[in-house]
This record gives C-alpha cells, structure tokens and sequence, in this order.
C-alpha cells in the first residue's frame, strides 16, 4: 500500500510537469492552431541554460531559473517571428513541417554548443524531504515542489486568462480570429504573447524536469514533449483544464504500469489508454466537439 | 474534355516512370563504368525504400487528405514480417523465391495491420488523427522491440520476457531476439528489385488514383458531406486508401529489412521520427504531387550524405534548408513575391517579343 502511494505520488508530479508542458501546446494549438512541434525542444533549451548557469557560472538556483525562463520567452519569440508568422493563412501541414525544422534546428544546434555526451544536472531545489506513515513513503523535495508549481501555475494562469485584457484577447482570438480582428484586438501581438506564455512554461517544466531525471542531452526535450502533446490530446486540445488533467493522469498511468507491468510497455500503454479514449470521446476529455456544417 | 483528363494523367503517369526508369538507368551505367562512390552505392537500395514510403504516405496525406504520423509502423511490421520468414521458411528457398515471397507476405501483414488500426484510426478527424496514427506506430515499435520469438519442432513460442522463458527444444532456434532484434539476415536486397517494387507501388497508386475509387476518394478530401450526399462512403474509401498505402509501406519494410544484417525495432529505426521524415518528402515534394515525392525522398537522402564533409554542420544546415525550403514554397508573402517576379518577367519578355 505504502509503495502505491509512493508510485502515485512520484506519477502526479511527473503528470505536474507533462501538465505544464502541455499548458504550452495547447495555448499555442488553440490560438493559432498549429501543432508546434518545437516545443518540447524548448524544454531541453530551458534546462541547458539552468545548467550553463549554475556550473559554469556559478548563479544561484533562483536567478539560474528566471535566466531560464527569459531566454526561452525570447526564444519562442522569436522562432514566432521568424518561422511561424510568415506562414500564418498557409496550410497547417507547412508549418508542421517548418516547426519540425525548428526543432531539428534546436536539437542540433545544442548539439554542436555542448557536445553528444550526455551532462548530469544538479537539482535546483535543495529542501529536506518528506517522511510520511513513520518514513515509509518518502517524497522528495523535487517532487513536492514540481507538484505546487504545477498547481500555482495554473492558478496564475486562469486567473490571467479570465481577469486580464490580454488573456481575454487570447480568448477572443482563440474563439474567432477575424471577428477578434473587427473587435480592435491586435491579432499577432496576442498570438506572440501566447508563444511568449507557453515557451517560459517550457523553461519551467525543462527545470522541474531536470531536477527531477537529472540528465540533459539535446533529446532531453523531445520525448516529454510527445508525451505532453499526448496530454493536451487526452485532456482536447485547445483545453487548459484538459491539458492539466490529461497531463497529470498521463503521468499517473505512466509510473503505475512502470512500476506493475513492464518499464518497457508503458509507453505503449499510455498510448494505448489515449487511443481507447478517443475512440469514445473523439476531442479528448474536456474538448469541444465541433459539428461540422454544410 | 473527359479524353483531355484522360491524356493529361496518363502523360503524368508515363513520364513518372520515365524519370524513375531514367534514374535507374543512369546509375547503372555509373556502377558499370566504376564512377560511383561507396556511399552512393550503398544508398541505392534506401534511396528506392524511401521513395516507395514517400510515394504511399502521399497517398494517405496528399489524395486521402489524412495526416499520418505512424507510417515507419506500418514499415517495422513489413521489415520483421519479412525478416521473419527469410529467418525461417526462406531460409532454405533460393534468393529470389525467398525475396518474392517475402514481399507479398509484408504487404499482406501490413496491410492487414493497417485494416485493423484503420477501423478506430480513420473515425477521428485531423490532427487527432495524427496523434493516434503517431501512438499507434510507437506503440508498434515499442511492443516488438520487447518480444521474443523463437521455432522448434513443436511450433512457435513466444514470450515478452526473455529467451529463456520461451522454453525452447534443443533443436530451436530464437529469431526475435527481444531490444537485440533479428541477427545475421540475408541481406540479398538488390536496386534492380528496389527499382521493380518501386515502379509497381507508382503502377499501383497512380492506378488508383486515376481511377473511379481514386476520384472518389479525393472527392471525400474535398468535401465529406458532399461526397456522402451523393452516394460515396467516405469510411470505405478513406479505408482504401490508408490499407492501400500500409501495405505498400510493409513492402518498402522487407526490402530494408534485407538490405541489413541486423534488425532491430528502435527509435532510430521505425520512430516517430521515421514517419515526420516521410513527411517531410511528402510536404517538400508537393502534397499531392507522387512524382514530387519521389524527387523529394532522393534529394532529402542524399543530401545530408553530401553535407557530411560539414560533419557536426550538416543537420544544423539541413533545418535552415528545410524552413528556408518551406518559407520560400507556402508562405503568402514569399507565393506574392515570386508572382510579382514572374509577371514582370513575362510582361519584360512581351516588351521585347512587340520591339522585334
């Protein structure tokens, strides 16, 4: 009983941080409605730079964490501005593929910077962990605190989206671009901060990430980022509860049949899961079904 | 006008197989006089396989108008289909039975695959079709990267744990050896076969695609409540085409499975990363655009072999070609930009044709 807790525990806050990176491709899909493949890789930029900083520099972990996330906000900017915006009214097969090139841009690029062997990365969180039921179920610092950033961010996030100008913008654009266009909203400033948003998600999640499996190659982020799309798709993409849900149970489903069925099935069986989902629920848990007109 | 349509995709089709007949002949004639590099050569064989994946993931992306991530899934299936038999039943056929049989036993296997995976598949709509397309293939490459198969005299065992647990005869043999794969394969793959099946998978689908089902099966692309309306079943068609195109790319699978000594089911094999390559071949090439397909799989295979004197350079270049490549194709202001370019080359060579 106590090892299922433990399992449980460890699989939430591996569901916290796929959350937080699927917060970032559903953002993205919903407003500009494209599949940004990159974004996992955004993952593994943030976690070089948290590393750059506290090895080679020497930085505490907290502003090694905000270095992080400004240089991956700026990042996702400016691929925006370069990569995607030129391409906005083309298919959503050409930016598909131009975000793949973007990821294979990054992934080589970090490549190149610091080298094919893979580098150990120190965890940025340094708290004592928790005993609980007379220290059978030990849960790390890393853990309990990838789990409260997960929920402080969704809170954060909500509360922007429905309470500020901006995130009302986003809906907005999200809901309709064009009749967004005709109520004066600013449709490419609103979808940049949107990249802006998810892509500093992506620097967190790439910390949480590390700190928890703390390896960093130039891969780091590709995976983990399938997996989170794989969550925004559970949850319905475009969804930002059904991201956060799908993420979490992903996790979940992913460490509980690591640990009782094989380490090597479980991707198949989240997979698996989210494919019997959808035979049942075609836009995932929370999406909308859309009928289709003539 | 119907025998205007007629000429025009015939012409299209012929001149398809004349550039693939074309290609096949000049390279030929470089292995004869001795111009051709190792490397090349060692590429002729890839380079038929991955045009013949480009070639049916145009179908299902380009005509079907699906979005399949999971195409190198239906590959692995086709590659340990064959690599199987040769393992077993051919191993005692001569070379070319061997070859033959196993290619129809992967497009039959794959195909069937691809029936099965189609029925759930095929319900969903755009982009969550690509997703389950993706998980399906890793789910494909995941499973077989953990089995174990072994033969003895008292038939097939199988197992998921390891080869002990298969509980062989002496006289057994393991052909699927768990993450280490199929060991020691023929590896009698030649280009002139590539070449056949290469031309037949074209002969296939440009068949199809020409026909009353490929019309139709377009025509549910373009408008699903339309074409449902008067009579076609988009499911039925849809399911054609992504059948047609799985059991094409089981194919493409044996013959790389017998192009290796050694195969095994991984991320760098049949990934998720396989099947968006493909895609890439497909989108670069001309969505829609079989013959693009095929130029686009030879210049995208042989192009990162060219680069390789840049070593650590050469992927870091091949995404800035590709979103320099994707830019310049789709995007509106680029498309505006070449019109402008054309319209006043034409209107300076009309200038020149009134002076004369």
């Amino acid at each position: 009983m106590s090892s299922f807790i433990s399992f449980l525990i460890n699989g939430i806050s591996l569901g916290s941080v796929y959350a937080i990176i699927a917060l970032g491709y559903t953002m993205v899909y919903g407003i500009a409605k494209m599949l940004n493949f990159a974004h996992g890789d955004i993952i593994m930029v943030g976690g070089y730079v948290v590393f750059v900083a506290t090895s080679m520099y020497g930085l505490p972990g907290w502003l090694a964490i905000i270095c992080s996330i400004v240089v991956c906000t700026v990042l996702g900017m400016t691929i925006e501005r370069i990569a995607y915006k030129p391409l906005r009214g083309a298919s959503s097969l050409s930016v598909l593929i131009t975000a793949i090139g973007v990821s294979y841009f990054l992934q080589n690029a970090a490549l190149i910077i610091f080298g094919a062997d893979t580098k150990s990365f120190n965890s940025v969180v340094n708290l004592p962990s928790i005993k609980l039921m007379g220290g059978k179920i030990v849960i790390s610092d890393e853990t309990l605190v990838t789990i409260l950033t997960c929920v402080l961010v969704m809170v954060l996030l909500t509360t922007f989206i429905n309470k500020t100008k901006t995130g009302q913008a986003m809906l907005a654009v999200s809901a309709d671009k064009g009749a967004a266009t005709l109520m004066g909203i600013n449709v490419n400033r609103t979808i940049a901060i949107t990249f802006a948003i998810g892509s500093g998600l992506a620097a967190i999640a790439g910390v949480l990430l590390c700190s928890s499996y703390p390896v960093l190659s130039s891969t780091t982020g590709s995976m983990p980022g399938i997996k989170a799309f794989t969550a925004a798709v559970f949850g319905g993409i475009g969804s930002i509860p059904g991201a956060m849900i799908g993420g979490i149970l992903l996790g979940i489903i992913e460490n509980l049949s690591k640990a009782y069925i094989s380490s090597q099935l479980s991707d198949p069986i989240v997979f698996g899961i989210l494919i019997i989902l959808l035979l049942f629920k075609p836009s995932g848990l929370m999406g909308k079904q859309i009928q289709e007109k003539v | 006008m119907k025998l205007k349509y007629k000429q025009k995709s015939l012409r299209y089709s012929l001149l398809t197989y004349a550039m693939v007949l074309a290609f096949y002949i000049i390279c030929e004639i470089m292995l004869m006089t001795g111009n051709m590099s190792s490397l090349m050569k060692g590429m002729l064989v890839p380079l038929c396989y991955y045009s013949i994946l480009a070639v049916s993931l145009n179908l299902v992306v380009g005509i079907s108008g699906e979005l399949s991530l999971g195409h190198a899934g239906f590959m692995c299936i086709g590659a340990f289909t064959g690599a199987i038999f040769a393992m077993t039943g051919g191993a005692s056929l001569p070379g070319w039975a061997e070859l033959g049989i196993a290619i129809v036993l992967g497009a039959v296997v794959s195909g069937v695959f691809g029936f099965l995976i189609g029925i759930p598949v095929l319900r969903l709509r755009g982009d969550y079709l690509a997703i389950v397309t993706l998980a399906f293939g890793e789910i494909i490459k995941n499973v077989i990267n953990v089995v174990y198969l072994g033969v003895d005299s008292r038939g097939w065992h199988f197992s998921l744990k390891d080869s002990l647990s298969l509980g062989l005869e002496p006289d057994g043999q393991t052909i699927i050896k768990g993450a280490q794969g199929i060991t020691r394969l023929p590896r009698n793959a030649t280009f002139t076969l590539g070449i056949v099946m290469l031309i037949l998978a074209l002969f296939i689908i440009l068949n199809l695609i020409n026909s009353r089902y490929g019309r139709a099966i377009m025509a549910v692309r373009d408008n699903r409540i339309a074409a449902e309306s008067i009579g076609i079943s988009a499911s039925r068609y849809k399911m054609l085409a992504f059948v047609t195109a799985s059991a094409i790319a089981g194919v493409a699978g044996v013959l790389y499975s017998h192009n290796l000594s050694t195969l095994q089911s991984s991320s760098s094999n049949f990934g998720y990363n396989q099947s968006i390559m493909m895609l890439v071949f497909v989108v670069l090439g001309g969505i829609g655009n079989i013959r693009g397909s095929i130029i686009a799989a030879v210049i995208l295979t042989i192009l990162p072999e060219k680069l390789r004197f840049l070593d650590d350079y050469r992927m870091l270049i091949y995404a800035v070609v590709l979103i320099a490549m994707m830019l310049f194709n789709s995007a509106p202001s680029a498309i505006a930009f070449r019109e402008r370019i054309a319209a006043s080359l034409r209107r300076s060579a009309g200038k020149e044709a009134a002076d004369e």
